[in-house]
């Protein structure tokens, strides 16, 4: 059994259908890159599985770990190990960033029976964590996200990643706006997680990331649907070609 | 002898009446008297005050205050024993605690050990009984005598504290002015008076809190004088019992140079209006005026400021926060007056509201009156729940509904806040503030 499994998913903003029937299987050990034109629902499907308000199925369903997601709160979603790196991250004003990271870290391990991590033991895995990705030690003590730039914004979605240890990690775009540096630090990050036990879904729209984080196996995902599934060649096709003709392809 | 023709509710008479039988035994001399007597007057011309007075508009007392209690008495022995364990809500934050029962000044309950040199401590009663010149100077000088609640309070004035801090001394540990009201539904009517010399350097916690299951009225009043070159920070905290009715009024002088912070937490009492009387009357001055106000079930709380800058190069910020939930009322009105000499003024007003029921409601009016041409200044005012996207955000971190919906609550007040100085303090107000939202669950 895949640790994801969405049969047939339709999905809609205010009524609007934008995913429309959506099959996927992603399993323990795997990444999986989705790939398509803007606008094709990359992100919807991403917010879908998050669970973001809005973002409502109507059709199919999916499975985490052999449950119903959508019998799941977002946070519970997030202790069942789902994982989102936003592609728009948030700034939160006021909320500290390390008490963000502790506030989600213990609230992850009160709901699956884990004792709270204390405050030295915490503040270690922070560091060391942060350190792995090159996150600076004052980015944490600033407000969530405030004042970042666009690169920071996302080297701290990955460092959330790699603080919570989710078992499937939705990487919505994480790649948008990093220089190649930048690139290099959250692809390493993500490598470094990679494990027998856990799986990646890389949103993407080009195929650059995929050199750092190399796929098992890449969809396009056009007009909310999936047209092809191959394996990382195709990720090289598509930047060879375009996506023109999946736009073609979906309309008709 | 006063004119009742206009008097016509019955909170009203018993008002007249407490005040015709209580004229003779109120403390003071024939000035004070006198004093009372213009005071009551305008009260018998002018009524509670009501929504057709602009100032008032938002909070009808004369509809707010269906009938008037009777005049607290002296606290018995039950009160003053209740009275040992208030003011929790600062932990282990050192203060100097002044305790006051049902308005009286209570001795035994106070610490006047070991005054700090240049500290001055006593109380209103005695400083009235002995004719105190300084009290008499600074007594309605500050306080707008045309307000009505102000009037009410200096006709029926009895007690509070006075204190005077010496040019130059610097006060460590905050003086807490703590006022508990007993079980009696009685009405009070502490007048205070701060005045802080040249150079002096205070802090002053200035705390509210009674029984719930009382109906109480309480009307304070605290004048102060903040001299050249001082530095006051004043803390209000208002946790009166959830039956209470609580006006208070802040008036003060802020003189050149000096540094003037006024926070006030509000928090508990039925009926709340908290007004604030502000004059920048000496140069180059820098206030913080904030607060921070949660509300729930059908309180209602009105801050009313009006922040008065007559001289010139003068700082102020004004930053008030306030969470409704429920049926809760929230008002706030600010008032910015920019004189004609008051150059180089850089004042800036910043009110939000943040609704966490759509039955919960919101007023909020800033003002800015300019009169002076080379000035900063500028007000902000929005009311509106919480943010989507960002709970969802903490939310798909793990975090649960009402976790975030804290965690953004707290990030909200945190910005008045965090205008605190005092970090102990700080920490102490933002438990009762968590506190408050376990309750909500
Ligand atoms: N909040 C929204 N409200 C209405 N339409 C939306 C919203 N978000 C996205 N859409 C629409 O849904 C479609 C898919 O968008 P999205 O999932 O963001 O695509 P992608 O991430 O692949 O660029 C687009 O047509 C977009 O305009
Ligand atoms: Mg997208």
């Amino acid at each position: 059994m895949a640790l994801l499994e969405v049969t047939n998913l339709h999905a809609g903003i205010d009524g609007k259908e934008i995913l429309r029937g959506v099959d996927l299987a992603v399993k323990a050990g795997e990444v999986h890159a989705i790939m398509g034109p803007n606008g094709s629902g990359k992100s919807t499907l991403a917010y879908v599985f998050a669970g973001k308000n809005g973002y409502e199925p109507t059709a199919g369903e999916v499975r985490f770990d052999g449950k119903d997601l959508f019998e799941m709160e977002p946070d519970e979603r997030a202790a069942a190990g789902l994982f989102l790196a936003f592609q728009y991250p948030l700034e939160i004003p006021g909320v500290a960033t390390m008490t963000f990271l502790r506030t989600a870290l213990n609230a992850q391990r009160k709901k699956r029976g884990a004792p709270e991590l204390s405050t030295p033991d915490f503040i270690k895995r922070v560091r060391e964590v942060a350190r792995n990705l090159g996150v600076d030690q004052e980015m944490l003590r600033r407000a969530v996200n405030v004042g970042f730039s666009g690169g920071e914004k996302k080297r701290n979605e990955v460092l959330q990643m790699a603080l919570l240890e989710p078992r499937l990690a939705v990487l919505d775009e994480t790649d948008s706006g990093l220089d190649i540096d930048a690139l290099k630090i959250v692809a390493d990050g993500v490598n470094r997680l990679r494990s027998p036990q856990r799986a990646f879904l890389v949103i993407t729209h080009y195929q650059r990331l995929l050199n750092y984080i190399v796929p098992d196996v890449v969809h396009v995902l056009s007009r909310g649907r999936i047209v092809k599934t191959g394996g990382k060649e195709l990720a090289l096709e598509l930047e060879a070609r375009g996506y023109a003709e999946y736009q073609e392809e979906a309309v008709a | 002898m006063t004119d009742v023709k206009v008097i016509k509710t019955a909170a009203e008479t018993t008002l007249a009446n407490a005040f015709a039988e209580a004229r003779a035994r109120l403390p003071g001399d024939d000035a004070i008297a006198a004093q009372r007597e213009a005071a009551f007057e305008l009260f018998a011309k002018e009524g509670l005050p009501h929504r057709r007075i602009e100032e008032w508009k938002y909070t009808d007392l004369r509809a707010l205050m269906r009938e008037a209690k009777p005049l607290a008495g002296a606290p018995d022995a039950a009160a003053r024993e209740r009275a040992k364990t208030a003011g929790a809500l600062l932990g282990d934050v050192e203060t100097r605690r002044l305790v006051f029962v049902d308005g009286v000044f209570v001795a035994e309950l106070s610490d006047l050990s070991g005054l700090e040199r240049g500290l001055q401590i006593g109380s209103l009663a005695a400083a009235l009984a002995e004719g105190d010149p300084t009290v008499l100077g600074h007594l309605g000088k500050l306080a707008p005598a045309r307000d009505v609640a102000v009037a009410l309070n200096t006709a029926f004035m009895g007690d509070g504290a006075v204190i005077r801090i010496g040019a130059g001394a610097t006060i460590e540990r905050p003086l807490h002015l703590l006022f508990v009201a007993s079980q009696k539904p009685a009405a009070t009517f502490a007048r205070s008076l701060v005045v802080a010399a040249p150079g002096a350097r205070a802090m002053i916690i200035e705390g509210y809190e009674g029984p719930a299951g009382s109906e109480y009225q309480v009307n304070s009043a605290l004048e102060m004088v903040v001299g050249d070159r001082a530095h006051v920070d004043l803390v209000k905290i208002i946790t009166e019992g959830a039956d209470a009715l609580h006006v208070s009024t802040l008036a003060a002088a802020v003189a050149a140079n000096a540094r003037f912070n006024a926070f006030t937490f509000t928090l508990g009492g039925a009926v709340i209006r908290n007004q604030m009387f502000l004059n920048f009357d000496g140069e180059d001055t820098v206030a913080g005026i904030r607060g921070a106000t949660l509300l729930k079930d059908r309180q209602h709380a009105d801050t009313t400021l009006f922040a008065n800058h007559i001289a010139a190069g003068c700082q102020s910020r004004e930053v008030f926060k306030a969470v409704l939930d429920d049926d809760a009322h929230g008002v706030f009105q600010g008032r910015i007056v920019v004189r004609r000499g008051a150059q180089k003024t850089d004042a800036k007003m910043m009110t939000r509201a943040l609704l966490l029921s759509e039955r919960a409601e919101a007023d909020n009016k800033p003002e800015l009156e300019i009169f002076a041409d080379d000035v900063q200044c500028g007000h902000g005012a929005t009311a509106g729940a919480l943010d989507e996207e960002l709970k969802f955000y903490l939310m798909a971190r793990g975090i649960p509904a009402a976790e975030a919906e804290g965690l953004l609550i707290q990030a909200f007040l945190g910005e008045a806040i965090d205008g605190i100085e005092h970090a102990g303090l700080r920490e102490a107000l933002m438990e009762r503030v968590a506190a408050w939202l376990k309750a909500r669950g």
